[in-house]
């Protein structure tokens, strides 16, 4: 079984709103997996249940073959400590779509922070991984520069390098340049095509039917909490079945 | 900024190749002209009245580094400094309460600061001084005991009163503080495996100091005027200091210039500590730090440099 992640009949609401209505997928190691849809659509919140950012109300979610969240004794689960989702969520790293870079941080500290942090490495070690990672990103040059002198490209490049300082083996990216002036939107999508080239797993929350098509390997197109439609990404953004991908597609090609 | 004021005076500065210079004549603003006459003339009145008052003027510099004074300063100063201490302390720990997810831990936090806020601080100190009439003696168990009045010193009273009065206030300010810092920073810090304290400590407070600090500062100068109020629980801090010297010496009043004096130097220094502590704080947060005062005068003195010798020594 090489299923990063998996999904089985996962609900989610907020109040008396269902937000996610029964999702079932698998993303596979190694492999880069976009979600489309509309807004509202719930695809981000499916996002934010894989590192248990929310928790889900019914339904099974594993994260490289373990319960997201929960401990499975028996046919009983139990709620993992704080703590416990914390060791977990080293190894899932997340973008967002505002960046979230801590502001009082230069973008090297940014980067250290978590190894020196979380995994107790040395200084002077994570500050030359951090220079790496900035090097890799194409911002070598900006390893001094705050969070507020960087444009918005540069800090969701750095935001990429910080989470891949933890050497995650699954990345999540929400909706990644939906908050970029369209200028500057190829950066960031050249950095995550490198990634995705190196062979590192990603489920990619994304509006940019290019990248979507060009880099992709599997597809599901998202709409009312439900998975409408799934399979690889020329097929579906070529040649959808469904009237609803149909429409949505031709609103947005 | 002030160097760029004289733009108009040299129309044969400008170079010939540039468009021609507009020579208007300037809006005349009376207004300004008339208020500023009348301002003068009212600080003029109130100095007057001031000179022919009978006041001993020579009083103040005769007894301004007097010992007893000094004492005053210093036991204000330290006063000042551990209330601050027992509020900061105090309000981190009730703001912490007051969020936490806990209810008997919020309400608890909630009614603490709905008391001591809620009710003058002269009348708390009051109370503390007078609850000698209500408990015979202070008996911590096996800790400790000791009777009531020999343990409630003035200056514990004083120390007392002020600190959990200024916790409640501190409390506000930090959660306040807290609530400032966006939630985005607090999921991108669990979404790297940080624990929540780690956070609190590595992210959201220093991000929180930004909006705690110019507040705390104001308290700091607010308590170091407050400190006055323990007087009337017998603690020999500056006011009261003052007071006894002008009872002896016969000049009340000019020792409560005395006093005001002390006061006033004494928040001014607070107030120039602040600034650098604000300036800390701010890094990050806008493109570039606001320049000290140091290097506001460096800057103008050079620019001035630069521009005299760029036109050739007009300016």
């Amino acid at each position: 079984m090489n299923a990063m992640v998996k999904a089985e009949g996962v609900h989610k609401s907020f109040g008396p709103v269902e937000v996610l209505k029964g999702i079932d997928l698998e993303v596979k190691s190694g492999e880069v997996f976009c979600l489309i849809g509309p807004s509202g659509s719930g695809k981000s919140t499916f996002l934010r249940c894989i590192n248990h950012l929310e928790k889900i109300n019914a339904g099974r979610l594993y994260v490289d073959g373990e319960l997201v969240g929960y401990r499975q004794k028996g046919d009983k689960l139990y709620e993992l400590k704080d703590s416990e989702v914390a060791v977990k969520r080293r190894d899932i790293g997340m973008v967002f779509q505002r960046f979230n870079l801590f502001p009082h941080m230069t973008a090297v500290e940014n980067v250290m922070e978590a190894p020196v942090q979380v995994k107790g490495v040395s200084k002077s070690q994570a500050r030359s991984r951090a220079q790496e990672l900035l090097d890799r990103v194409g911002l070598a040059d900006k390893a001094g520069n705050y969070p507020s002198q960087l444009s918005g490209g540069q800090q969701q490049r750095v935001a990429i390098a910080r989470a891949l300082a933890m050497d995650p083996k699954l990345m999540l990216f929400d909706e990644p340049t939906s908050a970029l002036d369209p200028e500057l939107v190829g950066d960031v999508l050249d950095v995550m095509r490198d990634l995705a080239e190196s062979g590192m797993t990603m489920v990619v929350v994304t509006h940019e039917m290019g990248f979507a098509r060009e880099v992709g390997d599997s597809l599901v197109f998202m709409d009312g909490g439900v998975v409408v439609e799934s399979g690889h990404p020329r097929e579906v953004l070529t040649n959808p079945q469904h009237e609803r991908t149909k429409s949505f597609l031709s609103k947005v090609l | 900024m002030t160097v760029d004021i004289d733009k108009t005076s040299g129309p044969a500065d400008t170079p010939p190749s540039g468009p021609e210079a507009i020579k208007a004549i300037p809006v005349r603003h009376y207004g300004r002209y008339v208020s500023a006459v009348v301002t003068l003339a009212l600080l003029g009145g109130i100095v007057y009245a001031f000179s022919q008052g009978k006041i001993n003027w020579g009083a103040i510099p005769d007894y301004f580094f007097d010992d007893r004074i000094l004492d005053g300063v210093g036991k204000t100063l330290l006063l000042t400094v551990l209330s601050m201490a027992i509020g900061i302390v105090g309000g981190v720990l009730l703001a912490v309460m007051r969020l936490s997810k806990n209810p008997v831990t919020s309400s608890i936090a909630w009614f603490y600061i709905w008391f001591f806020r809620g009710t003058p601080v002269l009348v708390q100190l009051i109370v503390w001084f007078n609850l000698g009439l209500v408990f015979e003696y202070i008996n911590l168990g096996p800790l400790y005991k000791d009777e009531w009045s020999d343990f409630m010193t003035p200056f514990l009273t004083a120390l007392l009163g002020l600190g959990l009065n200024e916790a409640a206030y501190m409390a506000e300010i930090c959660r306040a503080g807290l609530l400032s810092v966006d939630e985005g920073q607090t999921e991108a810090s669990h979404a790297l495996g940080m624990s929540h304290a780690k956070t609190l400590r590595r992210i959201v407070i220093p991000q929180a100091m930004r909006v705690i600090v110019p507040p705390t500062g104001n308290e700091v100068i607010n308590m170091l005027k407050t400190t006055s109020l323990v007087s009337v629980v017998q603690y020999p801090e500056l006011l009261r200091a003052a007071q006894d010297i002008g009872q002896t010496s016969g000049a009340p009043a000019e020792m409560l210039f005395l006093a005001a004096s002390w006061y006033l130097l004494l928040t001014s220094v607070f107030s120039v500590g602040q600034y650098y502590l604000e300036r800390y704080y701010a890094r990050g947060s806008s493109r570039s730090l606001p320049a000290t005062p140091f290097q506001k005068i460096k800057a103008n003195v050079l620019s001035l440099s630069n521009r005299s010798a760029s036109t050739g020594g007009t300016a």
